[in-house]
């Protein structure tokens, strides 16, 4: 297999103390309590760390190129869900409504309505 | 009666065996059903934020830390399994498959233990929504990771009398997949309070 | 049986062909046998939920009175029809028929292979398929009966039992739509490995057919979409079954989530439809007008991107769900300029017939009849893709007009396109061209006076999915009853019209001419092959000299040139 070649010179062994290293900073970073560094360390440390595996065990750093393509498709299309679906899951307050949850309206004044984009 | 396989699984007009082939088309199709699981999560999770938070600090994280830390092992195993079957060496290629298998039995028994643990002290599968996502996403991880290890185990039997020894690559992707579900499982709901 | 002539794995092959019922019926792993299982599921459920529309449309038209061989129809029973019909017509005809039967069939042979490259996930495929569509009929029986909350089964009406009254047939229903969905899945996966990794030697990308292309583009869209609602899929049973909240609000759950992961999916997979029929469509303008295709790569990098633009217009589903009206502008814009690459696809078409010698034989006649028809569900799914006018339009007959103009030129008149075109090499025997026309005849005329009627009731504000609208008198006129009655008998006729068809295609199948090879004189290497193919489709696999649209080259004696002749 052309892959023997790459198999041969990678040292699998140099990336899992790498990926091990990586995953005890990604527990202790939260640790501090700030959320910046909590996003960086836990989540920014889990692409990494799926990018390492996904390059080198995987072996998608020889593979050919489309199946990186045919993986980055599929999630670049997540993405473009979580866009289309984040504004009505996620913004409960409008330009001339208000969310409340049943049973506790009591008092609604309607805002100034500000145009289309709140311009 | 034995099955025969057709001249056409033997072709390769890609250079990419059709068995890893069929595995990555397999990977794109899992990566948008936990990608569709993960993207409501987080919208959920992002909107409801503090309530969720709550509810969250009750997961164990250090059960989720052994977890990640025998999943990559397991991923470093089966790599290795794969590079002694590149090199024909059926013996050491059967025994890190084995140790594979090991360390997923070893995921499921702290994943056991969470369970029993989180039931027993009331997070059922329903209290919250958050636990409702915390259950469902990792019982439907654990169960490829089953489905993975009975693939594994089977391909494993091949290997020994150096049969398909392709199969093993194979397998291997789908469990590093596995293991690549998890990295991004264990941040969203064990450190995220 | 004839033997294959480029030896394999050794083996044994006198055991391998013999067979008895169990392995020829249960456990068949060719491809041929396996689509033709897809087919008459596909052809016996497409009659199910035919009837199923027979029942309702006869309520419609006379409220209240028994309906021959079914009985009265009450709300629920009204209800559970609907959504079964249109789950029916959607997972179990059109995805079998189009992409599972002519998948299976096809490929193998249009790529010169012998068989799919993993023969028994193909039969593991097809048996999943089978379960589903068991645990689907068997809703019905079921205490409560069958799930009757529409196809996009909205929560939190089908998250609780409570509310829609169909406790176990609910998730029974959601069961049997996961089930299907990963049968298609495991067929994919088949499909796209064997077309990229088992073409006959000499075969480049740029050599496969159309219809070949085709499929496997709706494989992959089919595959990138449905990814969501599985998960989706997932959570809504847990909430029938396990008591969870993720779609119900009083437990904190959101169900316009679920409406956004259903139509992320519900939309391309219309296209998922559509694209492999506009593949047979594309093989028959192209051996009917004796011509090659014009654009051949254009049409597929159009397809293509046809594909992709699906997957962001999903929104238009929603618009009166209570979205962001500035993503509603978005989807509105998404949704009209998808009719732009549809429309570059049709020039296409029609610029690979200008100039053809046409013959109209009745697959011909099926082509242009869905070309014509798909027009009509076009343009008007252009008024409704702008929010504005679908704001009136949403959830009444005007929407439901303009996706059976969409939806059966492309299953129906699509789909008998490709049986009437591939008959000949599935049996061995021509179909009757006279008794095929007077099927076509038919069932296109009739057809458009069913939904004709059905766009001015909606004009008029009728909304669907009432089973009685005595209740709503502005909508009840004379004048609207009449329509309804009309649209009612137009369909008894094209049901009429259809025993046509069953008759032409047992008689034909039993008694009809005997085919031949190839007697269209087409191209591709389906019809380079015996009719029907034995085990292993060819006697010696054939080697590619050229594409396969080399129609009518000039200096020519023959008007056509299989792609495995040597030059």
């Amino acid at each position: 297999m052309s892959e023997a070649h790459a198999g041969k010179h990678t040292n699998y062994l140099k990336i899992y103390i790498i990926l091990m290293v990586l995953l005890v900073i990604s527990i202790l970073g939260p640790e501090l309590g700030m959320p910046i560094v909590t996003l960086v360390s836990a989540f920014g440390i889990a692409l990494v760390k799926a990018l390492m595996v996904a390059a080198w065990f995987m072996h998608l750093n020889v593979e050919k190129k489309y199946i990186w393509f045919l993986i980055i498709s599929s999630l670049l299309f997540i993405v473009a869900m979580w866009v289309g679906m984040a504004p009505d899951i996620m913004l409960w307050e409008g330009q001339n409504w208000r969310h409340c949850t049943p049973g506790t309206c009591v008092e609604l004044t309607v805002p100034e309505s500000r145009g289309l984009f709140g311009l | 009666m034995a099955f025969q396989a057709p001249v056409a699984t033997d072709r390769c007009n890609t250079g990419i065996s059709t068995g890893k082939l069929a595995i990555w088309i397999l990977l794109a199709s899992e990566i948008v059903i936990f990608g569709g699981l993960v993207a409501v999560y987080l919208l959920l999770r992002l909107h409801e934020g503090a309530a969720w938070g709550a509810e969250a600090a009750h997961t164990n994280v250090v059960a989720g830390a052994i977890n990640t830390f025998i999943l990559l092992t397991s991923s470093f195993f089966i790599v290795l399994a794969h590079q002694a079957a590149e090199q024909d060496d059926r013996k050491k290629a059967v025994k890190f498959m084995y140790l594979t298998l090991l360390c997923a039995l070893g995921f499921l028994v702290v994943k056991a233990y969470e369970y029993t643990y989180e039931i027993s002290h009331g997070y059922t599968w329903f209290r919250s929504n958050f636990w409702g996502f915390y259950y469902t996403a990792t019982f439907i991880h654990a169960s490829h990771v089953i489905a993975g290890g009975i693939a594994i185990f089977i391909a494993a039997q091949g290997v020994k009398v150096g049969y398909h020894m392709n199969r093993v690559e194979v397998c291997g992707i789908y469990w590093h997949f596995v293991d690549l579900v998890w990295i991004f499982l264990f941040p969203l709901l064990y450190i995220a309070k | 049986m004839t033997t294959i002539a480029a030896t394999h794995d050794g083996g044994d092959h006198a055991s391998h062909h013999e067979e008895t019922f169990v392995s020829k019926y249960i456990f068949p792993t060719d491809h041929k046998r396996i689509a033709m299982q897809y087919l008459m599921t596909g052809l016996v459920m497409f009659a199910v939920g035919g009837f199923m529309a027979y029942v309702f449309r006869m309520q419609l038209a006379y409220p209240g009175a028994s309906v021959p061989l079914f009985g009265e129809v009450d709300a629920a029973t009204y209800n559970a029809l609907i959504t079964n019909h249109a789950t029916i017509m959607i997972f179990w005809v059109a995805m079998p028929m189009l992409i599972a039967a002519f998948g299976n069939y096809l490929i193998p042979l249009m790529i010169g292979a012998d068989d799919m490259v993993f023969p028994r996930l193909n039969r593991l495929s097809y048996q999943i398929f089978f379960i589903s569509t068991i645990i689907l009929m068997v809703a019905w029986l079921v205490p409560g009966g069958a799930f009757g909350g529409s196809w996009t089964s909205y929560p939190p009406l089908s998250s609780r039992g409570e509310f829609n009254g169909t406790p176990i047939g609910a998730p029974m229903w959601v069961l049997a739509v996961a089930l299907e969905i990963v049968a298609f899945l495991l067929g994919g996966i088949n499909f796209m490995a064997t077309t990229m990794n088992s073409r006959a030697p000499g075969m480049k990308m740029m050599d496969i057919p159309i219809v070949v292309w085709f499929i496997n583009i709706a494989v992959l869209l089919f595959m990138f979409s449905v990814g969501p609602l599985v998960a989706g899929a997932v959570l809504l049973l847990l909430d029938q079954t396990v008591g969870t909240s993720f779609y119900v609000p009083t437990g904190g759950g959101d169900p316009v989530i679920f409406q956004h992961l259903f139509w992320f999916f519900g939309h391309p997979e219309v296209y998922v439809i559509l694209i492999p029929e506009l593949g047979i469509v594309a093989e028959i303008i192209t051996t009917f007008a004796r011509k090659k295709i014009f654009g051949y790569r254009i049409i597929i990098w159009t397809m293509i991107v046809t594909g992709i633009l699906s997957l962001v217009v999903w929104a238009h589903h929603q618009f009166i769900a209570g979205i962001d009206p500035r993503m509603a502008v978005i989807f509105s814009i998404t949704t009209i300029m998808i009719s732009i690459p549809l429309a570059l696809i049709y020039m296409l078409l029609i610029a690979t017939l200008y100039g053809g010698s046409i013959e109209f034989k009745v697959p011909m006649l099926w082509a242009m009849g869905m070309m014509t028809e798909f027009l009509v569900g076009g343009l008007t799914g252009i008024y409704l893709g702008s929010s504005a006018i679908d704001i009136y339009m949403h959830d009444n007959t005007f929407v439901m007009a303009h996706f059976h103009y969409t939806l059966m030129p492309v299953v129906f008149f699509g789909g008998w396109a490709g049986i009437t075109f591939w008959f000949p090499k599935f049996f061995g025997r021509m179909l009757n061209e006279t008794l095929g026309k007077i099927h076509f005849w038919g069932s296109t005329i009739s057809f458009n006076f069913i939904f004709i009627p059905l766009f001015f009731l909606g004009m008029s504000g009728q909304q669907r999915k009432i089973f009685d609208y005595s209740a709503f008198p502005d909508i009840n006129t004379a004048a609207h009853q009449d329509l309804r009655v009309f649209a009612t008998t137009a369909f008894l006729v094209f049901i009429a019209f259809q025993f046509v068809f069953v008759f032409n295609f047992f008689k034909s199948m039993m008694s009809g001419p005997v085919a031949g090879n190839n007697p269209w004189n087409s191209n591709t290497l389906d019809w380079q092959c015996p009719s029907p193919p034995p085990h292993g489709n060819f006697a010696e696999l054939p080697t590619v000299y050229r594409g396969p649209y080399e129609y009518s080259v000039p200096g020519r004696e023959s008007d056509f040139w299989p792609q495995n002749e040597p030059a």
